[in-house]
């Protein structure tokens, strides 16, 4: 069964995350992160930052709500039992730190078949309160069996 | 700091996912795919049992890079491909070689193993020095 392509260049709601302090450290403790601007106020504030900052990949929290929508759209016909993340792409601008509102706007990049696997391709793009882009995500999406 | 010339290595970054991490990394990350959290589960749907969040080892590669550069506003852009599953506690290691340095930008080819396996490849960095 070829996939749906029709839904190429469609583009959801904006999702709007409030950045907080305690999930940051809490990201920051699950991934590892020893440096202590993502932990500690006084030492981001040491470094120039006005608050903790996120590790790059907390684009991951900001920005993952925003992409389950298009996921879930039953217009691409997306079977997501049979899905697996094949990709990941994100391009950070200015830092993301606690007390920042990032605005999330996914839109489907691409929907491509190769033999028996569907490719499905979101971006999402983040922006803070002052309408800088903080993050770029490109979410590649394999669907095995379509 | 290292010098990130290019045909030089970032330092190694090796680190043991404990048997808890995978629930942690859900909370964390709002990634609660059972898939990650329940062993049961996990198996039922054909796989060897929990395996680890891609995104978690991504940040891995994320956390070997910013380390090298000194500090996360260096990482510019990060791109990777998911391949294999990674499993807990087993250690994690992640190497990168620099590829390119112009203008103060360095492009990393790096990767993610765990055992012999290849977890993550064809990720490349973008640092800003």
């Amino acid at each position: 069964m070829p996939v749906n392509k029709q839904a190429i260049g469609k583009s959801y709601e904006p999702l709007v995350y409030a950045v907080g302090r305690e999930k940051i450290r809490e990201y920051a403790r699950a991934v590892g992160e020893t440096n202590p601007v993502h932990l500690d106020v006084e030492a981001a504030r040491a470094a120039g930052y006005a608050d903790v900052v996120a590790p790059p990949m907390f684009a991951v929290v900001y920005s993952a709500p925003a992409v389950g929508p298009p996921i879930f759209d039953p217009e691409l016909e997306l079977n997501f039992a049979m899905m697996v993340h094949g990709g990941q792409e994100f391009e950070w601008g200015p830092p993301v730190v606690a007390g920042d509102e990032i605005t999330t706007t996914v839109s489907v990049k691409d929907i491509s078949e190769d033999e028996d696997r569907g490719y499905y391709v979101f971006e999402s793009l983040s922006t803070n309160q002052r309408g800088e882009q903080v993050c770029r995500g490109t979410w590649t999406q394999i669907v095995r069996g379509v | 700091m290292p010098e990130l010339n290019e045909g030089g290595q970032i330092p190694e970054l090796r680190v043991t996912p404990d048997k808890y991490l995978t629930v942690r990394y859900a909370g964390a990350s709002g990634d609660f795919n059972p898939i990650h959290i329940d062993e049961d589960f996990a198996k039922a749907v054909g796989l060897p049992g929990r395996i680890l969040h891609g995104l978690w080892t991504m940040a891995q590669v994320a956390r070997a890079q910013t380390e090298a550069a000194g500090g996360p506003e260096h990482l510019k852009r990060l791109s990777v491909q998911f391949r294999g599953m990674g499993v807990p506690e087993q250690e994690v290691l992640v190497t990168g070689t620099v590829r390119e340095r112009r203008d103060g930008r360095v492009i990393v080819d790096t990767v993610a193993e765990q055992g012999e396996k290849r977890i993550i490849r064809n990720a490349e960095a973008e640092l800003e020095l």
